[in-house]
């Protein structure tokens, strides 16, 4: 128990008492929360805008003040000309561009009217979604004009309410802040682990364990430590982040959460020290780890649902932790994940950290043959 | 002929610390010049100085009239600068490294083709051109460092250290190209540690703690002691303990041991040579002067060696094993696929020996002992560690081993005392004993003013006791040392060999492989090993005595390895043609 002991208190040693190691461990990792969740957010808003009214009807009014007041809009710029329309948009001084033209407000009293919208197809995402909002600005005009206008009788448009279950706002944060705790909390977990061994390596320090009473067992147990407590520590950071400081709705079992995470980093730190016990070099590692960990994510589903992969894909996303802890970490928060369910998802994760971590073992006792 | 490089007062800071104070050299064209002094005293700094890499504090240096803080740019092409770890690029092969060196040097064309053909004919290295620089041996590696230092036909060549890590035969390569190269009239600089080889040398500079201590040809300071150096022989009492009484006694400045005998340098008072006759006679040795060699004047110069005793040893228990065999393989064979890296090899060690494992780079003397310690499996054959079997009590048997590395294989990231937590914990030591056998070690290596420190800013002394402390914290029966000095300079490396003398004395056997031949001097036996064979198995006193010959009629021990060596060359070579 001793060696052991003397073991674990070397790597947690080694691993926090270097300030640099220390604030590129804990700090990078906080930071890139925060900045994902407020850079990658879906949300169009803040859309600057340019109006050319060659109508000047009352329609053409009501459109833009409608435009004017709209929560998406921030800026909204009048312009005299087609040309100077088109400048703005190719100035990128205005994402959408509205032209209203002449006979506007005319046409839609006998029942047509058609406006000219101009977006800028660089940022085509935002641009998109800015027309959806302009499409439902437009849809509500007409139905109100409509009404006004007495004229029940037109066919009333036949509209599609779509209602978001768990997440009726579509509000992206409390998609993006469960799923990146998960994610960085893995790479983090990845590094600590794949450095671990490799650096012994390539300071010789290595050998100076192996030709100690210390077994291979010892050696693999040791060095999970450091990496699982780092890991674990970081991932409820963030989860008790995005509570606290993200108000996202946690609605699950906080104590499930914490038992799948220890698994999941668990598996992730097995799949570390398979990566590390093969590398000669730290550089190895840390090139090793790119390798791994990018696909692991991109399988996950953490940015394409994995039901819309291909057959091969699905299979191959069963052994990335990362899918299986999403699961069980975005339905904590959001839908109150039934014990069953994470248990459906956490016995993989047993699995995988099992088999990882015995075949780390088995090479870091291969290297003696 | 006029001055290669001139320097005048010459000094050079880094902050508070002042690493060159107030030097005067001249460096002569056409010939060598040897560069000593021990670790820190600032070799590489002026090497670096030279070489226009860094501008002097105070002073000015001048290579071939050029300035190195106004003309650096000239000075970098006019001079080969070769560091202790040559920049090569691992990744590439032999042939690509030239090429990558040669376009950094502008060189294209017919030029470049007769360039690559004169120094790959010149390094020998012609068979190789396409193996990774990676994977080629220590020796191979500097020949083609420096064959990528010559690429420009520099006017002074200065080499950091060119011999660390390079086995014999390798050595005397480098020795020849470095000897061509000065009689085409090119100024080389020889930084090094070992001494033997600033003897080599037409004009040496000794340095110590950034002073210049001696300038001149080194037979003229050797000489300064003549009548000083004496070797004592036929000891029956045991050469280690005559050699810790003398190095204690007030009379002897320095004193190693050299084969079976002892060899001692006397202080300069009149009544030394007859306190050394009495101290012999009391072990019931003879005592006859011997010429002084340069290591003896430079010991004398930096103000004697170390005493001959050691705290460590003497706390030690005296080790008793049930069998006086401590460690023994039979028939040890290893295999890598095709390649097979040690043949059949059967010796056994007697408890309270030092038995070295010698062998240029690449004879299988590291899978040997790697096998012997427990770092690899042996593809056959069966070793032995105080008794237990490798394979089936591996456990028993590392706990009575202990391991110390070439590079003091420290945890950079803890600090002293972390690390001697973690040896003594993953020994298995606990409560009270640990507790003790720390403050032990602290104590007697006087390692109190560091222990909140990074083993990683240790002067070399320091780390190398930390080393030796931690490997010793769970007393075991066999120690195994991995090249233990190479690099090292001759007062730490003397005080590491009191260290070893005393624990031998207290029945610790000591396994060593190394390649630096005073190394070899301290062995009771040595091993010699070749393509994986042991081809010669003696005391290095026989050893010598086998290779002598009427060029060698007092081999050293590198000339008795080089001659054993060649001699299995060349019978293997006639056997291949009968």
């Amino acid at each position: 128990m001793s060696r052991l002991r003397a073991q674990i208190v070397k790597e947690l040693l080694s691993t926090l008492r270097d300030p640099r190691a220390r604030f590129v461990l804990i700090g990078p990792p906080l930071m890139q929360l925060f900045l994902f969740s407020f850079a990658a957010t879906l949300d169009v808003n803040n859309v600057d805008m340019a109006v050319l009214d060659q109508d000047g009807g009352p329609v053409a009014i009501e459109w833009v003040q409608r435009l004017e007041s709209a929560w998406f809009v921030d800026e909204l710029v009048k312009v005299k000309d087609l040309q100077s329309l088109g400048e703005r948009i190719e100035d990128q001084r205005a994402l959408v561009g509205l032209h209203i033209p002449p006979g506007f407000s005319g046409d839609v009293g006998s029942g047509g009217g058609t406006v000219q919208v101009l977006l800028d197809g660089r940022q085509a995402n935002a641009a998109q979604i800015a027309l959806s909002y302009l499409g439902g600005i437009s849809r509500q005009l007409t139905f109100e004009l409509q009404g006004v206008s007495g004229a029940a009788s037109s066919q009333a448009l036949p509209q599609t309410v779509v209602r978001h279950w768990f997440n009726p706002n579509l509000n992206y944060i409390w998609f993006i802040v469960p799923s990146l705790s998960a994610t960085l909390a893995m790479f983090i977990a990845l590094f600590v682990t794949a450095l671990s061994i490799a650096r012994e390596r390539e300071l010789g320090t290595f050998d100076q364990l192996l030709v100690s009473p210390a077994t291979s067992l010892e050696i693999i147990v040791s060095k999970t430590i450091p990496a699982l407590v780092i890991g674990t520590v970081l991932a409820t950071l963030m989860v008790l982040a995005g509570i606290v400081i993200f108000r996202i709705p946690f609605t699950g079992s906080f104590l499930l959460l914490m038992i799948t995470l220890v698994l999941f980093i668990a598996s992730v730190v097995g799949i570390g020290l398979m990566l590390s016990a093969v590398c000669q070099t730290q550089q190895q590692a840390i090139l090793g780890t790119f390798a791994i960990a990018i696909p692991l994510v991109l399988i996950s589903g953490f940015a394409t649902p994995v039901e819309n992969m291909p057959p091969a894909l699905q299979l191959a996303a069963q052994f990335s932790p990362l899918k299986h802890y999403l699961i069980i970490v975005q339905g904590s928060f959001l839908k109150a994940l039934p014990a069953t369910e994470v248990f459906a998802n956490a016995w993989p994760m047993a699995v995988l950290a099992l088999v990882s971590m015995s075949v780390a073992v088995v090479f870091v006792q291969r290297r003696l043959q | 002929m006029g001055a290669a490089v001139e320097i005048r007062g010459l000094v050079k800071r880094f902050g508070d610390l002042v690493a060159l104070n107030g030097l005067d050299i001249d460096i002569q064209a056409g010939a060598l010049t040897g560069l000593v002094g021990p670790d820190g005293a600032g070799k590489t700094t002026l090497m670096r100085l030279m070489a226009a890499l860094m501008a002097p504090s105070e002073g000015c240096v001048r290579v071939d009239g050029f300035d190195v803080t106004t003309d650096a740019d000239v000075v970098h092409i006019i001079t080969g600068y070769m560091p202790q770890r040559f920049g090569l690029y691992e990744d590439l092969s032999v042939m690509e490294n030239l090429q990558t060196f040669a376009s950094l040097r502008g060189l294209g064309g017919e030029q470049r083709r007769s360039t690559f053909e004169r120094l790959l004919h010149f390094t020998r290295l012609e068979p190789f051109t396409r193996r990774l620089a990676g994977q080629l041996s220590g020796g191979m590696k500097q020949k083609l460092g420096l064959a990528c230092a010559l690429m420009a036909r520099p006017r002074v060549l200065l080499l950091d250290e060119p011999s660390v890590g390079v086995d014999p035969v390798s050595r005397q390569d480098l020795w020849r190209m470095v000897g061509e190269l000065t009689s085409e009239g090119m100024a080389v600089v020889w930084s090094t540690a070992y001494l033997d080889e600033a003897e080599r040398c037409a004009h040496v500079l000794l340095l110590n703690e950034g002073g210049l201590v001696y300038q001149g040809p080194p037979d003229e300071l050797t000489g300064r002691l003549a009548g000083r150096s004496l070797r004592v022989d036929e000891l029956p009492s045991g050469r280690r303990e005559f050699l810790a009484a003398a190095l204690d006694a007030p009379g002897v400045r320095d004193g190693v041991i050299q084969g079976a005998g002892v060899r001692l340098v006397l202080a300069q008072e009149p009544t030394a040579a007859a306190e050394v006759e009495q101290l012999a006679a009391a072990h019931g040795g003879t005592v006859r002067s011997v010429p002084p060699r340069f290591e003896d004047a430079f010991i004398d110069l930096l103000g004697g060696g170390p005493g001959g005793r050691s705290a460590i040893a003497e706390r030690l228990e005296t080790v008793r094993l049930e069998s006086e065999v401590a460690v023994s393989c039979h028939h040890l064979s290893k295999r890598f696929g095709d390649f097979v890296a040690t043949d059949d090899v059967s010796f056994e060690v007697q408890q309270g020996e030092i038995f070295g494992l010698l062998g240029p780079n690449g004879a299988g003397k590291s899978t040997t002992f790697k096998m012997l310690c427990g770092l690899l499996k042996a593809s056959s054959g069966e070793a032995r560690v105080a008794g237990y079997d490798l394979r089936t009590a591996s456990g028993a048997a590392k706990l009575s081993l202990g391991y110390m590395a070439q590079k003091f294989s420290l945890y950079g990231l803890l600090s002293v005392r972390q690390n001697l937590d973690f040896f003594s914990g993953v020994y298995g030591l606990k409560g009270r004993l640990r507790r003790q056998r720390i403050d032990e070690m602290i104590e007697t290596f006087a390692l109190g003013p560091f222990l909140n420190r990074s083993p990683d800013v240790l002067p070399l002394g320091f780390k190398q006791r930390l080393a030796l402390a931690c490997s010793l914290m769970h007393r075991p029966a066999v120690l195994f040392l991995d090249e233990p000095t190479s690099g090292v300079d001759p007062i730490t490396r003397r005080e590491f060999w009191t260290h070893i003398n005393g624990l031998v004395r207290r029945g610790v056997t000591v396994m060593v492989t190394t390649h630096f031949m005073d190394e070899a001097e301290y062995c009771d036996r040595v091993a010699l090993m070749h393509q994986a064979k042991v081809i010669a198995l003696d005391t290095p006193d026989a050893l010598k005595a086998e290779a002598r010959s009427a060029t060698h009629p007092d081999p050293t021990m590198e000339q008795a390895f080089i001659a054993l060596v060649e001699a299995q060359i060349a019978a293997g070579q006639r056997r291949a043609a009968a």
